[in-house]
């Protein structure tokens, strides 16, 4: 196996056949990157945040006190008691069980719709900047086109060409965050694709798509780890705004931005209504947004804005 | 959410001012030309008969051929495309489903009251961002530091609907200041302007912090510490001057988070502007008002994007000459 020459990042390009020394390059990366977001307090309190909602979500069947879709209506826009901490909506449902449910939505939401966005932007970015051309050239302007809306008029946009519901809300969000992916990764792979490791992988006789994959690629991902937490604040936002605009998730499903959407029509009577599912989708944003933060100064000081 | 504004395309760094903005306009072009057929394309993308989707289902077989022959839809796609150009291009976008009135006339009523908003908001993302940036720089590390960027961090993650509807609550319902809803008088206008300036209020804040911060540790803010200069001198004259190029830069990108954030803004405080009306419009499938109030705000958005650049090379003679 040949050594070829390392890439000047903290996140190393790390090869297959994992070496020894490899292997000992990337743990260190990684537990220098877990010390330095240690003792980044907005990052823990970010990470903290996300681990209560995460797990909210996913034992939501189990931590829910009452099923999120029983109605009772005898007890509609009850406010907060003993019994229902959070209160009642407008039909008698539990506020408390349906933000919990609400949890696991929005983070699937925000999970696939960046997950989208990486998937189709990252390659057009790394194709776009590594190749240049009449590819990039029009790609680039395909996405300017896209910059051209608004990021809430593009989800709206895609919402009237696919329809509502969950799927098309994911997919709307998402088609929304290609354009930031493509970019970030298109103007890295135009810095790194000068510089001479790359240059030296090259005389060592290795192919564009090793130098792609093996020396480009693995350089970009501080910096996407750091965008995409950030994304996905923003695709939880977005989201929750389609719901409340009632083109997003339907009812009756328990999604924070269509409760709120109902509450809305109930905000002099039962308040309570509004409050709670606004709070979580701020503290769920906020936590992306600080652990956001957090990364960008763990993965690469020269980041910190 | 993050306004699509902050990744334009790189600035063209060369050449004189004249030269530069010329560049800049001519490559607004085929960014509007783009964004034409997008708009023209996604309407032809909703499944069903376009005739019909523009008719509306309501509509008579008669109407819904008249509509064909009018739109062109008879023809092949790319004709159809140079039809809905020259008509847009004449100020012909068709007629509102619901009262049949011209798609133009509605949004030259509605434009001026979105513009309002969106200035007022900017206003209120200045006065509050640009001192509070400037506090927190000059107390780095501070308590005031940490509680100013704090707030910053709230106040993107704040959903712009929840905020306006705690607005409406609290300064509304429960004290009586403000009105909830109306755009008659300067009172209608706080609570919306609030709402949406926050968000920009926040990037602004911490932009102009990070661009204080760098000014500020310049070689020339020392020399003039070493001379002797006021610190209150200092900042004002030498630091915040310079810290401001990129401040109002972002001022003019928040610009599209501010259109963004009408649509929601608009929603919650029935204020009739574009925004509202392409929400309505969308509820209701009135697909010629979807198409102009979309086809609007992506123009306006390009156009700001462009004067703010052009407003950057000015500003900053280093874009032009470096």
């Amino acid at each position: 196996m040949r050594e070829e020459p390392r890439a000047p990042s903290l996140l190393r390009p790390v090869a297959a056949p994992w070496t020894r020394a490899r292997l000992v390059a990337a743990r260190s990366a990684g537990s220098v990157v877990w010390q330095r977001l240690r003792r980044n307090h907005s990052a823990v309190v970010g990470l903290g945040i996300l681990a209560t909602f995460a797990t909210c979500g996913v034992l939501a069947p189990l931590l829910a006190p009452y099923d999120p879709y029983a109605s009772d209506l005898e007890k509609s826009l009850a406010p907060p008691s003993p019994a229902h901490w959070l209160g009642m909506d407008e039909l008698g449902r539990d506020i408390l069980s349906r933000i919990l449910y609400g949890a696991r939505v929005s983070m699937v939401i925000g999970t696939i719709a960046v997950g989208i966005g990486v998937a189709v932007g990252v390659p057009v970015g790394l194709l776009s900047g590594y190749f240049g051309g009449w590819a990039d050239l029009i790609t680039q302007r395909a996405i300017d086109v896209l910059l051209a809306f608004p990021s809430t008029v593009l989800a709206i946009l895609m919402v009237v060409i696919l329809g509502v519901g969950l799927v098309n809300v994911m997919v709307a969000v998402g088609v929304v965050s290609v354009p930031t992916y493509a970019r970030l990764v298109r103007a890295q792979v135009l810095s790194l694709k000068e510089q001479e490791f790359v240059e030296a992988a090259r005389a060592l006789g290795a192919g564009t798509a090793r130098i792609v994959f093996r020396h480009i690629l693995p350089n970009t991902v501080a910096v996407l780890i750091v965008q995409t937490t950030l994304q996905v604040a923003s695709a939880i936002l977005s989201a929750a705004a389609l719901g409340f605009l009632g083109l997003g998730v339907q009812q009756p499903t328990a999604e924070w931005g269509a409760m709120l959407s109902t509450a809305r029509q109930y905000i002099q009577l039962a308040p309570h209504t509004l409050l709670f599912p606004g709070l979580a989708i701020m503290l769920t944003v906020l936590g992306f947004n600080l652990l956001g933060d957090g990364l960008r100064d763990a993965l690469d000081p020269r980041l910190r804005v | 959410m993050e306004g699509a504004g902050g990744h334009r395309p790189p600035l063209i760094r060369e050449g004189p001012v004249g030269r530069y903005i010329l560049k800049r306009l001519l490559l607004a072009i085929p960014v509007l030309f783009g964004v034409s057929v997008v708009v023209f394309a996604a309407i032809r993308l909703i499944p069903g008969d376009p005739a019909q989707i523009m008719a509306g289902q309501a509509a008579t077989r008669e109407v819904v051929e008249e509509i064909r022959t009018a739109l062109g839809l008879d023809r092949p796609i790319p004709v159809q495309y140079l039809y809905f150009l020259r008509n847009a291009l004449r100020g012909d976008l068709g007629r509102s489903l619901f009262n049949g009135a011209p798609v133009v006339e509605e949004l030259a009523q509605r434009f001026p009251r979105t513009v309002r908003l969106a200035l007022a908001s900017m206003l209120v993302a200045a006065a509050i961002g640009i001192p509070a940036g400037i506090v927190a720089a000059t107390h780095r590390l501070s308590w005031v530091d940490t509680f100013v960027m704090i707030l910053a961090l709230a106040g993107v993650s704040i959903p712009v609907f929840w905020l306006g509807l705690n607005l409406i609550l609290v300064f509304s319902v429960r004290l009586g200041w403000l009105p909830a809803f109306g755009h008659e008088t300067w009172r209608h206008l706080v609570l919306p302007a609030v709402t949406l300036g926050t968000a920009s209020a926040a990037v602004v804040a911490r932009m102009t912090r990070s661009a204080m911060l760098e000014v500020l540790s310049q070689e020339y803010v020392r020399t003039a510490r070493a001379k002797g200069v006021p610190e209150g001198r200092v900042i004002r004259r030498h630091a915040l001057r310079n810290a401001l190029i990129p401040v109002v830069t972002i001022l003019g990108l928040q610009l599209g988070t501010l259109l963004s954030g009408a649509v929601l803004t608009e929603t919650v405080f029935a204020w009739p502007g574009v925004g509202r009306l392409l929400v309505d419009a969308v509820l209701a499938r009135d697909y010629p008002i979807v198409q102009g109030t979309i086809l609007l705000i992506a123009t306006t958005f390009v156009v700001l994007n462009m004067l703010v650049d052009v407003l950057y090379a000015f500003l900053d003679p280093r874009i032009r000459y470096a």
